[in-house]
């Protein structure tokens, strides 16, 4: 445990020195808890919200609002829609974290006294895992909060506010982030094993949050519904995914491969 | 305060890179306590078996033991018991000195790191700059802190890659010094080098390699092999007469003229001097001085390359 921890400190001492890392951590859950909540203020403001009655939705949107009324639902669907833009904050932000942290190693040459040390690749890869994921999930738990006390205070009906705290958005937040941070993180651990420019490691990882924007395309279009069962079905994939993909990091991640096709 | 018990021992030690042999049977022993150069042209394979026993390469043929520990088997003692200053010093540039070395001190598991760290950033004269990063620090001061770092633990063998290359003179001096002072305590190092001055000087013994191994002794006796030993016969003046009474003792196998000298090639010069002597003041030499013949280590290592080269082109 004592390497690991000595690894996430380091990764951090490290990575939160270069701007772009620093920059892509703290701009993307900005926007995505700032956006959000002046999309909310301006639709809560709207007078044309509170004309709508409930036969003018469609017939999917009473499985999501239940007893609320016409406007309150179209209001709680709009809130609901940036619930997959936060499942975004802990797929990205570990990405680049691990992106960076790993061919950074290889460009700076200092992989090779690292792995002289008696620590192993599951420290190795735990400790840098663990240090995109850590601040990915406390990001997007404090971006979500940010998120439910502006909406509180923006929205009157608390029936609406009540909803971001519904099973819907716990197991998103507190279960399926972390899951697909460690998807995230096991995705650029192997490609980082694999090339020599942490920049070409964070955009061919960033093919794979391609899925998320799918989702949210899928939501919005109104094609796919988010509800609890598919938030359950998606945790539940997402932790045999992530199990997969740890193993295989592990595997790709070979010494002998990385130390001498460095040049 | 060499020790006969090996340290490493290499049976046939093989690495091929694809179809690429890097390092081919190589065979050898480094005893503890000895410094044990390993030299070689550009792609000769020095790195390559660092790298192997030092537990980071997996061989493709042979067997090796360091510390008594298996390569290939018991990779994780080996590493706990080996120090390894690669051919880039690998620090951390936006970290300190001190948090690089907290940093291995933990992939160690050095238990009193903070202790270790005060005493070699002070052997090296870093103590000061401790908590400046290591990016700003001059290429000797890497040099330095990354020799701090293979030290940290202190480890059985120490490998050391090119330790002064591309360092000024005066941190090469600062870094051979510190080599002398770690030979000095009895450490088991092994230090690939171009610089064969420096190899010449801190190493106990050398070993020549270009993919395999050419030659293994001590500097001095790889110079007798090679060279045999010549003594030199500084006079008024070198005449052919007293090359002639030279040319009498059959233990001595070449003599030759060169300006005012007379250069004799034999095998024992302490006992067979005095008689070489006797014959040349006889002859009616004005002796001025003896003395033999120094060749360098870079002649050693020419002469073999040369055969090597001999031998590629034969080949072809």
């Amino acid at each position: 445990m004592e390497r690991i921890r000595a690894i996430i400190i380091k990764e951090w001492r490290e990575v939160f020195k270069n701007k772009f890392v620093l920059f892509t951590v703290s701009f993307l859950p900005l926007m995505i808890t700032v956006l959000p909540l002046v999309i909310l203020y301006f639709a809560g403001a709207s007078d044309d919200f509170a004309s709508i009655s409930g036969a003018d939705l469609p017939p999917q949107f009473e499985q999501l609002c239940g007893e609320l009324s016409g406007g309150d639902c179209m209001l709680y669907y709009i809130v609901t829609q940036f619930l997959l833009l936060f499942m975004m904050v802990p797929v990205i932000i570990p990405m680049t974290i691990a992106s960076y942290s790993i061919v950074g190693e290889k460009t700076t040459r200092t992989l090779e006294p690292l792995l002289a040390t008696p620590v192993t690749t599951i420290e190795i890869l735990v400790g840098k895992g663990l240090a995109g994921v850590i601040p990915a999930v406390l990001t997007t738990w404090i971006g979500y909060l940010i998120y439910a006390a502006g909406a509180y205070l923006m929205v009157s009906n608390m029936a609406v506010v009540s909803k971001l705290f519904d099973p819907l958005w716990m197991i998103a937040i507190f279960l399926v982030g972390p899951l697909l941070s460690l998807m995230g993180v096991s995705i650029a651990v192997m490609i980082s094993s694999r090339v020599n420019d942490p920049r070409v490691a964070e955009q061919i990882s960033g093919i794979f949050v391609l899925p998320v924007v799918g989702l949210f395309i899928g939501q919005m279009s109104g094609m796919l519904l988010i509800n609890e069962t598919f938030i359950l079905w998606l945790a539940a994939a997402l932790l045999v995914l992530d199990t997969v993909l740890f193993y295989f990091a592990i595997q790709i991640f070979q010494r002998e491969t990385i130390l001498s096709r460095w040049k | 305060m060499i020790n006969n018990s090996p340290v490493i021992v290499t049976e046939s030690l093989t690495k091929r890179f694809g179809e690429i042999t890097a390092v081919n049977q190589l065979t050898l022993t480094v005893k503890r306590g000895e410094v044990f150069g390993l030299l070689g042209p550009n792609g000769a394979g020095k790195t390559t078996t660092v790298r192997m026993l030092a537990a980071l390469l997996i061989p493709s043929g042979g067997t090796a033991q360091v510390a008594g520990f298996k390569i290939g088997q018991d990779d994780q003692d080996i590493r706990r018991k080996i120090g390894l200053l690669p051919e880039s010093p690998g620090l951390y540039d936006s970290l300190s000195a001190e948090q690089n070395l907290a940093f291995f001190g933990a992939m160690y598991g050095v238990e009193n790191t903070p202790e270790q760290t005060q005493k070699y950033l002070e052997l090296l004269g870093l103590w000061n700059r401790r908590y400046e990063p290591v990016g700003t620090f001059s290429k000797g001061m890497r040099q330095k802190l990354a020799i701090a770092r293979a030290l940290l633990h202190e480890p059985e063998v120490l490998f050391l890659d090119e330790p002064t290359s591309g360092l000024d003179p005066q941190a090469s001096k600062l870094v051979r010094e510190f080599i002398e002072d770690l030979k000095d305590e009895g450490r088991t190092i092994i230090l690939t080098t171009h610089n064969l001055e420096e190899a010449d000087r801190l190493c106990d013994r050398v070993a020549v390699i270009s993919g395999h191994l050419l030659a293994l002794d001590a500097p001095g006796e790889l110079r007798r092999k090679i060279f045999g030993r010549k003594v030199v016969f500084h006079l008024q003046e070198a005449n052919q007469a007293l090359v002639g009474a030279l040319e009498k003792f059959p233990f001595v196998s070449e003599v030759q003229a060169v300006d005012n000298k007379i250069l004799a090639a034999v095998e024992n010069p302490e006992e067979q001097n005095p008689e070489l002597i006797r014959a040349l003041v006889n002859e009616g030499a004005e002796l001025q001085f003896v003395g033999e013949l120094r060749r360098r280590l870079e002649d050693v290592y020419l002469e073999l390359m040369g055969a090597v080269e001999e031998n590629n082109h034969g080949k072809n």
